[in-house]
């Protein structure tokens, strides 16, 4: 089971791949939308390569709700439980 | 017919990715140079499916080598190609300073984004729909090339995708000399990209024997005009020029190759690959594209032909020359460029449009390689052997190309 650490360095990665954002942008107070600029359709991208990554599920209708990346951590290491 | 119009066309840049070099300058030193782009696949599907066809005009500078990784994994390999092209041809134009509303792109493929289509269906059947990637479908879609230029620079007046087989290339420049003269825009970026190297596309070319199978000799597989030909050789990349009218190009003290003086478009309604034996439907679009540009056949002083190197298209598209220019066909130098560079299909005509364009700069018609015995059914004048210097003067050269679908495309150029 990964650590929120390792959790937050994962999803970096995979938005790095997706977008090409800088692994060091991505931090725990920054909104997927109003501070990455990432649209929906690479949200869900980063969701299914998250989900493979961490081997977890996470619903369609629970994306909208991951605004920022702490939410994503977050919600990722208690369905990791 | 119609009539010349008053509005002159006039190309300020040009970009292109190829089997034989990643720019302009690097192809044209290519083809200067007589080398080939075909060389063995070196794919585990080769033999995997036991393909017929062992080679290919691979593009010569893979995309990762230029492109921003992001962008190699966001869009298709067509339009990866069609990016690359568009960048170089829009710094070769200077960048021009212009309103988004005034820019337009027409860059057209044959196939599409066949690479994202097919590998998304594997995905599919794989790993189940929510595998997928989302961006499948604007990465298949063929018109996304052009939407990816018109993203890139802003280009706001239209993005257009003229589909037709390996016309498609030659029809977007077509359809970009309309979109200026109608007064829709000041400039347009044209061209053809084109990304087939899969092995359904290639087995689907060879089983209707389009192909040819000199897997021993890959370099000397494409022999436009030789009696020994055996069919096409696949190629891939983009051609992208900057089409401009010529009041806003002279307005901003653009260099200017050449002027795009007129097009010529007919579809022979014959078969749906074969073309019209007797070439007349692809005389009448050479011919509509000479009276467009307000000149005679007798001032036409080179071609750069379709010439893709089957035994049945080579002798259709020589008596089509024959038709259109009577006895004046065996008096213009005709190079034949895809026996190095193999077929781009959808690219092809935007690839020797670049060809005929730097043809007339330079006043030099490329000579063709891997033509050792002229088909006697040819009777054309085939530059061969050396390159030949092209006469002073006010010259105009056409550009042919025909698509599957009975498609048939010339553009005729004019030296400035």
């Amino acid at each position: 089971m990964a650590s929120e650490s390792e959790i937050l360095e994962g999803l970096a990665e995979i938005v790095n791949e997706e977008t090409g954002i800088d692994t060091a942008e991505v931090e725990l107070d920054k909104s997927f939308t109003d501070d990455l600029d990432i649209d929906s359709l690479s949200m869900m991208t980063i969701v299914v390569n998250a989900e493979e990554r961490f081997g977890v599920r996470i619903p369609d209708d629970e994306v909208k709700n991951l605004k920022t990346v702490r939410d994503a951590v977050t919600f990722i290491a208690g369905a990791q439980g | 017919m119609t009539s010349p119009s008053a509005t002159r066309v006039v190309v300020t840049g040009m970009g292109a990715t190829t089997p034989v070099g990643g720019t302009v300058a690097d192809t044209w030193d290519a083809i200067l140079a007589g080398r080939s782009g075909a060389r063995p696949l070196e794919f585990d599907w080769v033999a995997q499916y036991e393909l017929p066809v062992t080679f290919a005009a691979q593009l010569h500078t893979p995309p990762d080598q230029v492109l921003a990784k992001v962008e190699t994994r966001r869009l298709d390999p067509s339009s990866q190609y069609a990016l690359i092209a568009a960048r170089e041809a829009w710094a070769d134009a200077g960048s021009p300073d212009i309103e988004p509303e005034r820019l337009a792109v027409a860059v057209g493929s044959g196939i599409g984004g066949v690479h994202t289509l097919l590998n998304q269906w594997d995905t599919l059947r794989e790993k189940g729909p929510r595998r997928v990637y989302p961006l499948a479908v604007p990465m298949l879609m063929p018109n996304g090339p052009a939407a990816a230029i018109s993203l890139e620079l802003s280009a706001r007046a239209g993005s257009h995708t003229p589909v037709s087989a390996c016309a498609s290339g030659a029809e977007a420049m077509g359809y970009a000399i309309q979109l200026i003269r109608s007064g829709r825009a000041d400039v347009v970026v044209a061209g053809g990209t084109e990304a087939a190297m899969h092995p359904m596309p290639i087995a689907g070319f060879a089983a209707m024997q389009a192909l040819s199978t000199r897997n021993d000799d890959p370099e000397g597989a494409s022999r436009p005009y030789d009696i020994s030909r055996d069919g096409f050789v696949l190629g891939e990349g983009a051609a992208v020029i900057v089409l401009e009218s010529e009041e806003h190009a002279r307005a901003r003290g653009a260099r200017i190759y050449a002027e795009l003086a007129g097009v010529g478009m007919s579809a022979d309604a014959h078969h749906i690959t074969a073309p019209e034996p007797n070439g007349s439907g692809a005389a009448r679009a050479m011919l509509e594209a000479i009276a467009t540009a307000g000149a005679s056949p007798a001032d036409i002083a080179h071609i750069n032909a379709h010439a893709t190197s089957t035994p049945v298209g080579d002798v259709a598209e020589a008596n089509a020359i024959r038709r259109a220019f009577g006895d004046l066909a065996g008096s213009i130098p005709v190079s034949t460029t895809k026996s190095m560079t193999g077929h781009l299909l959808g690219a092809a005509g935007a690839l020797e449009a670049i060809f005929t364009i730097l043809a007339l700069h330079h006043r030099l018609a490329p000579a063709t390689i891997n033509l050792v015995d002229l088909d006697p059914e040819v009777g054309l004048d085939v530059v061969r052997g050396a390159h030949r210097t092209l006469p002073a003067g006010d010259l105009l050269a056409l550009d042919n190309s025909f698509g599957f679908g009975g498609h048939n495309v010339a553009l005729a150029f004019r030296t400035v």
